[in-house]
């Protein structure tokens, strides 16, 4: 029985290898896989090329991925928002790298990739800096630049709800860059909200067909991104949600630091000794 | 600013508003306690849908943009220059971090390109100048200009002002802006 589904999210990640290239889907916040990305960050690789359209926001999510220095080189169209601070500071401290790509050339560049087109001619950024360099050709009496396809070793996407074949649909605004980017990698990996049986989606309602998706995780209550920016939470988590989850998941009891300040000493010096 | 003309539509005219993030027939902003985070327009802010939207992903938003689809895009600048150039993505200032967002594939396939803008910088510099000196999205696309001062019209012959906002003359117009600019004739009429 073909069942692309996986229990536990830090397995249908685990064998993300350093140096891979990665496509996050999602608009800002809408469409950010966030738990797939936190369990990536647990899992460690690092050198990592994303491709995402922006570079997340507070401390967590695709933030935190970068803070923790797992992104060697970022590929996307805006990567300045408001809550924004990690990458501008890496990038100005010249510690990451940059392909700055108009928003639609980055989806078709994507959508190339996915539909096997190693390369097409574009209108958009003639005449600006970003067409410098590049290959271009006149058509219909208009110059067009030449922009190849990506592809990536995986896709990390969020949706609504997926079935064991990987047919997927999605969410409102949510929707974004999910789509191309299932098509565009070797692994696409999908957190959904909800699993539903084989024949519980219309056909004709499929977004994503199943053959563009390889794992599928359920994630039932996914984290709001601008609320965690909001409260300035940090992950890993450091306190509040998951107020003593260390290394190996080594739990405290509830409430003991509020009487005791030798729970988080004790506990920040296990962490040193990486126990 | 762009963003606020939605609210300004004549009683009796019907406009379908596209957002490059995957919605055709984005609605207002939806009232407090109503926000959906993952309902979201191209800044980023919630709004709501209209009955009869629909949602599509990135790659066919851009097709409806770069495919010549879309009638009319506003647009915010940091400069447009008499040729109708725009700058609007980046100071080209060493430590700026550039973000281009979406802004150069819709000046390159949307049919008529409005620049919604203050006249000048908050400085007091022209924003209407005759080169920009930062960074282009697109070479000789605007259309039209929109100002808290006046509107004009970008044309092969140069900048003509069609209207003056209220209590504004020709020659404050004429004294911030950065390029020759002349009265349209319907100006002329009107005065």
């Amino acid at each position: 029985m073909i069942n692309k589904t996986i229990d536990s999210i830090h397995a249908a990640v685990a064998d993300i290898h350093d140096g891979a290239t990665i496509m996050i889907s999602g608009f800002g916040e809408a469409g950010s896989p966030i738990e797939l990305i936190h369990a990536l960050i647990d899992q460690g690789a690092k050198d990592l090329t994303v491709v995402s359209n922006n570079t997340g926001s507070g401390h967590v999510g695709l933030a935190a991925l970068i803070e923790n220095r797992r992104v060697r080189k970022m590929i996307c169209s805006f990567p300045r928002t408001a809550n924004s601070t990690v990458f501008p500071e890496l990038y100005r401290a010249g510690e990451i790298e940059l392909e700055l790509v108009p928003q639609g050339t980055l989806a078709e560049r994507i959508r190339a990739g996915g539909a096997g087109i190693p390369a097409f001619y574009t209108p958009t950024s003639v005449n600006t800096p970003l067409a410098e360099n590049k290959e271009a050709r006149i058509f219909n009496g208009q110059e067009h630049v030449l922009e190849y396809g990506i592809r990536a070793d995986f896709s990390l996407v969020k949706c609504k709800n997926a079935d064991r074949y990987g047919n997927l649909v999605y969410n409102k605004t949510a929707r974004n860059f999910g789509p191309v980017m299932c098509m565009a990698a070797e692994t696409t990996i999908v957190q959904c909200k909800a699993t539903v049986d084989p024949g519980g989606m219309d056909p004709e309602h499929v977004i994503t067909p199943g053959i563009f998706v390889q794992r599928v995780v359920t994630v039932s209550e996914p984290e709001d991104e601008s609320a965690l920016v909001k409260e300035g939470r940090v992950y890993p988590w450091v306190q509040k949600k998951h107020p003593f989850k260390v290394g190996r998941d080594l739990k405290w009891p509830n409430g003991l630091h509020r009487i005791s300040p030798m729970g988080p000493m004790l506990i920040w010096a296990l962490e040193c000794r990486n126990w | 600013m762009p963003e606020l003309v939605a609210s300004f539509v004549p009683e009796g005219r019907e406009f379908i508003y596209h957002t490059e993030n995957g919605l055709l027939g984005m609605g207002p902003t939806p009232e407090p306690g109503q926000e959906d985070c993952e309902l979201i327009n191209a800044g980023k802010k919630p709004v709501t849908a209209i009955p009869g939207a629909c949602y599509f992903h990135h790659a066919d938003s851009f097709a409806m943009i770069r495919g010549r689809h879309l009638d009319v895009c506003v647009l915010g600048a940091m400069q447009v220059s008499k040729d109708g150039d725009l700058a609007n993505w980046s100071t080209g200032a060493p430590g700026a971090i550039p973000a281009v967002g979406g802004a150069m594939d819709l000046v390159a396939g949307v049919k008529t390109i409005m620049v919604l803008t203050q006249h000048t910088t908050k400085h007091g510099d022209p924003k209407i100048v005759d080169k920009c000196t930062y960074p282009l999205t697109g070479k000789g696309i605007v259309n039209r200009i929109y100002t808290d001062l006046a509107v004009i019209d970008v044309t092969d012959k140069g900048l003509f002002v069609r209207e003056l906002a209220p209590g504004i003359d020709l020659a404050t117009v004429k004294a911030k802006t950065g390029a020759e600019i002349h009265a349209h004739p319907d100006l002329m009429k009107n005065l």
